[in-house]
């Protein structure tokens, strides 16, 4: 067992450190209030290679192992996560999506672009009858020969205005049920595609969610991924990876808030001393270091097994369960550490429990992963 | 044996900063039980040289040339150890600023002289040379020995104090000789501010952080530091947002000042900020947020806002100069 | 053209300063390391001096006097874009010592400008460079603020008491710089992490010199005392307190 990070590892932990408390920490509170999608910061996101950084240097990508991935998501979520989540999305969804099960021909055209952060990508599954339960997909695509005709609504779309590369479910044989599924690649500006209106998130407000309209919108045959009937299952493995990039999401929401909390509590006075002194603060503080802490460890495993090539499901619904129940308790009582500065915005951690609601919801709701894990330990 | 000390001019006149280390020098040569030689270069006339003699100079070695208008450190410190050389110098004194940081090492390499940068205080012993000086950019203080016979000290501003001891200062000429390669920097422009205070120098400093909102509202901070008599100042995040000029950040990788008072307006007070300002006699700060850890540097504080303060405080110093 | 870069490993500048064996050596324990902020402007400097030099630039080296720990730190310095390290294997024992160590670097390479930072963050002694450039008697212009190079030209900005100075010198020649002479220093992408692996790093031996001076004992600073707290509104009873207790005004 070994518990030390590689130079490079941590080469990459300080490179997103010191890219989010130099730059994202300047503009997020206006940002977050104006709901202003962060331009400038995806492009230089961009160039620093953090949109692509799980791509193979084959194409174009960082070719960085999963854990640092993790160690990049919890820095930048540490301050801004309308920021790491179009990143994950990028990266763990749509990026892996095509070079796990894409063709040649897809890597090139489209991974490419998207390793580059050139372009970036969304992942359109939810509907808006359809979350959760991802098997009952009411967008359809009707087989016409040398290409498909798509059909439907997409919702809570993340990158859904600034995507320019879809990656959509749709159903292609309704009687085979979810075996009947298929993903396509599609690009924005299609005749046929509608994007709808920006939707007024109570957290992670710059990042541009929308829903998006198929309307008779014709995909080549040679946009499907893998073969007939796999989208499904395309689906599944896919939001396995995404799950580590959103565990490690809230992991950096939590030591966001959690820091900013310790800072605080050794610098507040109250009854003559520092609140950090009375146990009642000591003893939030410590269950939520520890519980960090924990969450930091299932991210990290997950992100191991994956590097390693062994099943990555359990642990990786472990962790995005573990971490974003951890973030969502942990931002409320660093709120409550901050008393009513915790209240305004100007101390960073209301957004910061804002944000940590979204991740409990997002890529498989902790209820869906719950579900995910005692399937997994009962059929052990 | 003596002490050498080496007394920049700016545009022939000497400064507080040139009597405090010749001040400075005097004690450290009475200790040790010789003479104070300073060395001026450049051209400064026979009565500004004399009043070298007030703070402690036994003889005033002038090296003057033409060629020596402009800081040139090769020359420079070509002539400081020759100088050194000709008074059997067993200590030399420089000022720790610009001048100071660009010459004291190269002299330090051709006298094989042991260095010490950044000296806040008298030598705790002698032999060997042990100072104090400023380490770990303000946060810490290490002493330092010094091994070899010549013993370089730079001396942080304002760490010593002015004090007067008169003594003969015999003026001499001194003629280095100097090599063509000893000139090959060529200053070609001078920009100088001279009607302003400059913050190295200044006794009060009134500095404004990120709570100042914008550089349009420095007008009041400007106001209370022209009444003070004081110099203005910045945080990083002043001169990293353009609102300031670079020259005003002072900090840890800006400026490292020491003035008798720190005025802190809207300035949290992060450690590296801390760091550029600890030698500061007396920290005043207002700071809207009581929990800003510029209070804990800080002797006296308003908790405020800017916007109310610092009238308040234009009017008293207003009311105070009257009286 | 070629650039050297001298770059000093110092702890990370929000590090809290602690001492340890009877405060006669820096505690070192959970430190973050990383280039000394100056010398990392200095390397910023070069970078953005070779990428517009359309070529004339040929490559950028930097050098570091430290023990094999310092590797993490200079590789940081190739992932940002610096071509190839010099690592001189040993302990940095004092500002001589060091300026010893690279005048042999620099003797043994090409160099037209050597760059290094005013000051280290940890020793502050601010010599290293002027040192070197007494050593190697090169020319050397201190407090730099601004370094351009027009027709193999240097031109030079330096900080003077007041103002600022326009200086040229002759190549080669050492260039000690301060704050004002890069933005922000680089954060490394992940192409450059992953090819900083790939650049070559020297490692040499120490050339046997005797520092000068030897740092024997630490101490921090007495705390200060309470701070005195004046409501608002009553300004001038702290202009009072300014002048009749604290004497300053």
């Amino acid at each position: 067992m070994n518990f030390e990070l590689t130079e490079e590892q941590q080469m990459i932990q300080q490179a997103a450190r010191d890219f989010a408390q130099r730059e994202l920490i300047k503009d997020v509170i206006e940002r977050d209030t104006k709901a202003e999608y962060p331009t400038e910061h995806v492009k230089k996101l961009a160039e620093l290679g953090f949109l692509g950084m799980l791509v193979s240097e084959d194409y174009d990508g960082g070719g960085m192992d999963t854990i640092s991935y993790v160690l990049a998501m919890e820095e930048i979520s540490k301050v801004d996560s309308s920021v790491s989540v179009i990143m994950s999305v990028n990266n763990s969804l749509v990026c892996y999506g095509i070079e796990a099960f894409g063709t040649e021909e897809q890597k090139e055209k489209y991974l490419k672009p998207l390793a580059r952060g050139d372009k970036i990508g969304a992942f359109l599954l939810s509907e808006p009858e359809a979350g959760s339960d991802a098997t009952m997909q009411r967008t359809t695509a009707e087989d016409k020969g040398d290409h498909y005709l798509l059909n439907g609504t997409k919702n809570w779309i993340t990158n859904g205005g600034t995507g320019s590369i879809y990656l959509v479910m749709a159903q292609t044989h309704p009687e085979k049920k979810h075996k009947g599924i298929n993903t396509f690649i599609v690009e924005k500006g299609t005749p046929g595609v509608t994007i709808g209106p920006h939707e007024d998130k109570m957290g992670m407000r710059s990042s541009d969610t929308h829903s998006i309209m198929f309307n008779d919108v014709k995909v080549p045959k040679e946009n499907r991924i893998g073969e007939d009937g796999f989208g499904f299952k395309f689906a599944m493995k896919t939001l396995d990876g995404g799950r580590i990039g959103i565990a490690a999401q809230a992991l950096g929401i939590a030591s966001g808030a959690y820091e900013r909390a310790l800072q605080y509590s050794k610098e507040r006075k109250a009854f003559g001393t520092e609140i950090s002194n009375h146990q009642a603060i000591a003893f939030k503080l410590a269950e939520m270091y520890t519980n960090i802490e924990a969450s930091r460890y299932f991210c990290l495993k997950a992100a191991w097994d994956k590097d390693n090539g062994l099943p990555y499901a359990k642990s990786s619904a472990m962790a995005k369960y573990f971490a974003s129940e951890t973030a969502m308790w942990v931002t409320t009582e660093a709120v409550q550490i901050h008393g009513g500065y915790g209240y305004v915005k100007e101390y960073h951690v209301e957004r910061l429990m804002r944000e940590a609601k979204l991740t409990q919801i997002y890529e498989g709701t902790t209820e869906v992963q719950k579900l995910v894990i005692s399937r997994h330990i009962l059929n052990e | 044996m003596s002490v050498l000390v080496y007394n920049q001019n700016w545009d022939g006149k000497f400064k507080k900063a040139s009597y405090e280390i010749l001040s400075y020098a005097r004690e450290v040569a009475d200790h040790m039980g010789t003479e104070v030689t300073a060395l001026s270069i450049g051209n400064v006339e026979e009565d500004e040289l004399k009043k070298l003699a007030i703070y402690g100079a036994d003889k005033i070695l002038s090296a003057d040339d033409e060629r020596l208008a402009g800081l040139e450190n090769q020359a420079f410190s070509s002539i400081i150890a020759q100088a050194a050389e000709q008074e059997n110098a067993s200590v030399v004194i420089f000022a720790n600023d610009f001048t100071g940081k660009a010459i004291a090492p190269r002299v330090s390499i051709k006298l094989k002289a042991g260095l010490v940068p950044g000296v806040v205080d008298v030598p705790s012993s002698y032999d060997p040379l042990k100072v104090k000086k400023k380490a770990f950019s303000g946060k810490a203080y290490a002493h330092v020995e010094v091994k070899t016979p010549v013993r370089i000290i730079a001396l942080e501003g304002n760490s010593f104090g002015v004090s007067e001891n008169r003594k003969e200062g015999v003026v001499e000429t001194f003629h280095p000789e100097l090599r063509d390669e000893d000139f090959r920097t060529k200053v070609t422009d001078v920009n100088k501010v001279t009607d302003k205070i400059l913050l190295t120098d200044a006794d009060i400093v009134v500095s404004g952080g990120r709570g100042m909102k914008g550089p349009e509202n420095w007008q009041p901070l400007e106001e209370l530091a022209n009444l003070l008599g004081g110099a203005t100042a910045c945080s990083r995040p002043v001169s990293d947002e353009g609102w300031r000029p670079d020259e005003e950040h002072v900090g840890q990788t800006g400026k490292i000042i020491a003035p008798d008072l720190y005025i802190a307006l809207g300035i949290s007070g992060a450690i590296q900020h801390l760091a550029g300002v600890s030698g500061s006699k007396v920290i005043v700060a207002v700071n809207k947020d009581e929990e800003a850890p510029i209070f804990q540097a800080a002797d006296y504080g308003v908790v405020g806002d800017l916007k109310e303060v610092m009238p308040n405080l234009i009017s008293a110093i207003k009311e105070f100069k009257k009286e | 053209m070629n650039i050297l870069v001298c770059i000093s490993n110092v702890p990370d500048t929000t590090t809290k300063v602690r001492f340890k064996d009877n405060n006669t050596a820096f505690d070192d324990t959970g430190v973050q390391w990383i280039i000394n902020p100056w010398d990392e402007l200095a390397l910023t400097r070069a970078l953005e001096l070779k990428e517009k030099s359309n070529g004339a630039i040929e490559s950028i080296t930097v050098a570091n006097v430290g023990p094999k720990v310092t590797e993490q730190t200079i590789r940081k310095a190739l992932a940002v874009g610096a071509d190839k390290a010099i690592r001189v294997d040993a302990e940095p024992k004092d500002a001589s010592y060091v300026a010893t160590q690279l005048a042999e670097v620099v003797k043994n390479g090409s160099y037209d400008i050597i760059m290094n930072g005013i000051e280290s963050s940890d020793y502050n002694g601010s010599s290293v460079g002027s040192m070197l450039a007494e050593l190697l008697d090169y020319p050397s212009v201190s407090s730099v603020t601004s370094l351009d190079i027009e027709n193999d030209e240097v031109k030079l900005v330096r900080e003077i008491a007041g103002g600022k100075e326009s200086v040229e010198t002759e190549l080669p020649f050492v260039a000690v710089v301060q704050k004002g002479i890069a933005t922000d220093p680089r954060i490394p992408a992940m192409r450059g992490i992953m090819m900083a692996r790939k650049k070559p790093m020297e490692v040499l031996q120490p050339v046997d010199a005797e520092p000068l001076t030897d740092f024997v004992e630490f101490e921090m600073p007495e705390p200060k005392g309470e701070c005195r707290m004046v409501e608002p509104g009553n300004e001038k009873e702290l202009i009072e307190l300014l002048h009749n207790e604290a004497k300053v005004i």
